[in-house]
């Protein structure tokens, strides 16, 4: 049909567009900075058709995805929510605490540290849902001092005063014993594929953050909580008129961001390091915004961001030694796309609305000219 | 001589509204001409083309005998012409002279403010037009009425041989009315040529030369005030020949469904807005509430809907008490309510209809589903919605923003009513929608009254209030001031109750 074709045709148009665009926009950055585009681009596809890149990427993008989900929550009601960073930090340091202290049975010892890190993080972004509600003050703002409070806080502090023997340059919290360690999924993975080499795992976070994709998407489109939370979003005078209540709205929104903050540590707490160290992987509540952004708040979107940002990140190394291009050119194109993205984007949905509303005119006109 | 302004075949669109709608209009230099219309009328939106701040989609602007075109106010001031703002636009912590000057001071060498120079001038313009003003006061230390001066003041200061004057009165008190009419009659004498907004129409007649009605975006006559009373301006305004909003005979049952008790609104400073009000309202019937705008209507409503928190009395549906409770405790109760400005306050314009028509009552059947929210029941209790009440659109996907205001309104007052609730309020259904929907709106209000919804109808239309309402309350400064029969009250009447010139004597 003309209109079902349409709209998939304006469904792909804005990423279309937007992947073109930094294409050439890009080709342009590597070109003047003396590099071969085709070259670079080259390199980056075939380094990630490799199946170590694939786990590579994957256990990048797993945080990276339940990260943008945590920003998307509150973009999806208008808040900016900006201190997944902070949370998320101070989630896995909790969690990497309270795990390394108990003994449990392991499926018990996982949970208890996946909860401790959803609490902590749910908290500690409530907080500024309070200070909003309670006292009018940007999210904004208190979500970036919360960073700080955290991150250079007490995080710094604590660090020194947990640690597990003496102070060096890669000390940490003591080791979270193997009943609280997640399995990897290699042996799936390597069902299907030769074995994974390099001591490559692959995280079984990642099918938390599958689930944690469906839970989001159900909760939002599917649930009378969700129509709330949007509708608030939308057009708060509207909602507010129509029964939702408003502060609990912002609350709840930064209390589940806050939630689903707390996960995005777990790769390096359950299945990586399993213990918070100085190799703890920071920066993934700012890239977060980003992958928000790009995905346009919706669970499959993201998704798509997560693993476009991962496989941006692991294609750096690979520019590097092969020489085609110097690695800080990840960082730019994907600042390109991602402007490119919300361009693209907020064009076609502009287009798409006078189209709609002009259709909307053309059959109240046929009506008349019918009656 | 030369006319001062014509205005030839101006039309201005908004997505769902014909602001203006082929007005032609022509002003003599040298002359108080009066604009009047009711809200919505178009006044406003004429007023800022005609100053630069919006293009008009259609039409010609000659100014002096000059086509123009303008695209900003600054090209409409280089033209000689002038806004006053009914919200003052000062500074409070400058001088009268400071303000005056601001953004147009006359310089010394070195980016140096020419202070004596400005005195100089703005001396000779207060003398040539007889407004007086210290010039070193500071603008917080005066009186509304000398703030007005002051921005009239600025204008002329900027060489405005055309002052648009938007509603000047409104925030007046009366004295206050009569300094500024002396004044403009001697900016008059000294030449200048005044266009006056205003729907307040003893004050249009007692200073226009010439007066222009709009009605709908459309230029409906242009009188001279000797040849008309108020009764043919309102007539002119409102317009005779529209559908009339007459109820048939009586649904009024004995059953009272909502009771409001003693009612009371405080404002920041602690000041009742809404004052001690009480009524009821039976199954049934219509309760029409006038007033002039601002005077505590807008606040009831909000109280009664539960946005706005009330400081004292209570407010029964059905025998319970619902003052203290949230909107959704009372959604739930049983109120329905469609809001004045439906964009703001009814809608999620880029939402499909069929989440719009949950809005408010997404806690219910057919919306809810435990803690699911039921697609299939909204998109089924929105296709009988768009089929019962008439709402025109291609399918209820559509997001709600590419509807017409008209049929944004049905959708809304369908969804309201669609909930058959105890309390159905109504505010200001009609405003700002075409004459077809306007008929469909009333049709739905009188259907509300039949099935024995107990309707609280706001509206700052008299014709039609005394039409739908069963028995029509007067606000006045928040209190009920008067109770009307509709059957024997007159849109006149009506009028002096609201200014307070009838004062009731029955008080209810």
């Amino acid at each position: 049909m003309n209109g079902v074709g349409r709209k998939i045709v304006l469904a792909l148009a804005a990423p279309v567009i937007a992947v073109v665009f930094s294409l050439a926009l890009s080709s342009i950055v590597l070109l003047i900075s003396g590099s071969d585009p085709l070259a670079a681009y080259w390199d980056m596809i075939a380094n990630g058709g490799r199946l170590e890149t694939i786990v590579d990427m994957l256990n990048r993008a797993t945080p990276l995805y339940l990260s943008g989900l945590a920003a998307a929550i509150g973009f999806r009601m208008n808040l900016f929510n900006i201190g997944v960073e902070g949370q998320y930090i101070l989630a896995a340091f909790a969690a990497a605490v309270v795990g390394a202290n108990v003994i449990l049975p392991g499926v018990f010892h996982v949970a208890l540290i996946i909860i401790v890190a959803m609490l902590v993080g749910a908290i500690w972004s409530g907080l500024a849902g309070w200070l909003k509600v309670a006292r009018g003050i940007n999210e904004v703002i208190s979500t970036i001092m919360l960073n700080f409070i955290a991150i250079t806080g007490i995080i710094a502090w604590l660090a020194v005063e947990m640690r597990d023997g003496p102070l060096t340059p890669n000390s940490g919290t003591k080791f979270i014993p193997e009943s609280g360690q997640l399995p990897d999924l290699n042996g799936w993975v390597e069902v299907f594929t030769r074995e994974i080499s390099g001591g490559r795992k692959l995280s079984a976070v990642l099918l938390l953050a599958i689930a944690a994709g469906i839970l989001f998407h159900l909760f939002l489109n599917r649930t009378r909580l969700g129509f709330d939370l949007r509708a608030s979003g939308y057009n708060p005078f509207a909602a507010r008129a129509g029964g939702v209540p408003a502060d609990r709205m912002v609350v709840l929104a930064m209390v589940y961001g806050g939630a689903m903050a707390g996960l995005v540590g777990m790769v390096d707490i359950l299945s990586r390091h399993h213990r918070y160290d100085a190799d703890f992987t920071p920066g993934l509540g700012f890239a977060g915004i980003a992958v928000a952004l790009l995905g346009r708040n919706h669970a499959v979107g993201v998704a798509v961001g997560a693993m476009f940002f991962a496989f941006m990140d692991v294609s750096s190394p690979i520019l590097q030694i092969t020489g085609s291009a110097t690695r800080e050119i990840v960082t730019i194109m994907q600042g390109i796309i991602l402007l490119s993205a919300v361009v693209a984007y907020e064009s076609v949905s502009r287009y798409r609305l006078r189209e709609e509303a002009r259709a909307a005119a053309a059959a109240l006109a046929e009506d008349r000219t019918v009656s | 001589m030369v006319n001062a302004i014509e205005l030839i075949g101006i039309s201005k669109r908004f997505p769902g509204v014909v602001a203006n709608d082929d007005v032609s209009l022509t002003v003599e230099a040298g002359e108080i001409h009066a604009i009047c219309g009711e809200n919505g009328a178009g006044k406003s939106t004429l007023m800022k083309i005609l100053y630069g701040m919006q293009p008009a989609d259609e039409g010609r602007m000659i100014v002096n005998g000059d086509e123009v075109h303008f695209k900003s106010p600054s090209d409409a001031i280089a033209k000689g012409i002038g806004m006053v703002h009914q919200h003052f636009m000062l500074a409070d912590q400058l001088t009268v002279l400071e303000n005056v000057i601001l953004g147009s001071e006359p310089m010394q060498s070195l980016g140096r403010i020419d202070f004596e120079e400005a005195h100089r001038h703005l001396a000779e313009v207060s003398e040539a037009y007889g407004l007086t003003v210290h010039p070193d006061d500071f603008v917080e230390t005066l009186e509304v009425g000398e703030r007005q001066r002051v921005e009239i003041i600025k204008v002329l200061y900027r060489g405005a041989q055309i002052l648009i004057m938007d509603e000047p009165t409104a925030v007046l008190v009366p004295q206050e009315v009569e300094e500024l009419f002396r004044n403009l009659r001697g900016l008059r004498d000294a030449g200048s040529t005044i266009l006056f907004i205003d729907h307040k129409l003893e004050e249009v007649l007692a200073i226009a030369d010439t007066i222009t009605v709009l009605r709908a975006g459309r230029t409906v006559a242009t009188v001279k005030p000797e040849d008309v009373t108020a009764a043919d301006l309102a007539e002119l305004m409102i317009g005779s020949e529209l559908p009339t909003p007459e109820t048939s005979q009586s649904t009024v049952t004995d059953e009272v469904a909502v009771s409001v008790r003693g009612v009371t609104v405080l404002d920041e400073d602690g000041r009742p807005i809404v004052d001690d009000i009480s009524f009821d309202v039976h199954r049934g019937e219509i309760l029409g509430i006038a007033g002039v705008e601002g005077n505590g209507q807008a606040e009831l409503i909000e109280a009664l809907v539960g946005t706005q928190g009330v400081d004292h009395g209570s407010i029964e549906i059905k025998g319970l008490d619902v003052a203290d409770q949230s909107v959704r405790k009372r959604r739930e109760a049983g109120l329905a309510y469609v809001p004045q400005d439906r964009q703001r306050e009814g809608l999620l314009f880029g939402s499909p209809l069929w989440e719009n028509t949950a809005l408010g009552h997404q806690t219910l059947p057919p919306f809810a589903k435990g803690i699911w929210f039921d697609r299939t029941g909204a998109r089924e209790r929105t296709e009988e919605i768009r089929r019962d009440f008439d709402v025109r659109t291609p399918n209820i996907e559509v997001a709600a923003h590419a509807l017409s205001g008209g049929n944004q309104q049905k959708l809304i007052v369908g969804r309201e009513m669609s909930s058959e609730p105890e309390l159905f309020i109504a505010a200001h259904p009609t405003r700002g929608i075409d004459v077809g929907a306007q008929g469909a709106v009333w049709e739905d209000l009188r259907q509300a009254r039949t099935a024995g919804m107990a309707t609280v109808l706001v509206s700052a239309d008299l014709e039609e209030l005394i039409g739908l309402s069963d028995t029509i309350v007067v606000m006045l400064r928040g209190r009920i001031v008067a109770r009307l029969d509709p059957k024997t009250v007159t849109p006149r009447d009506l009028g002096s109750y609201m200014t307070g010139a009838t004062v009731a004597e029955s008080k209810p």
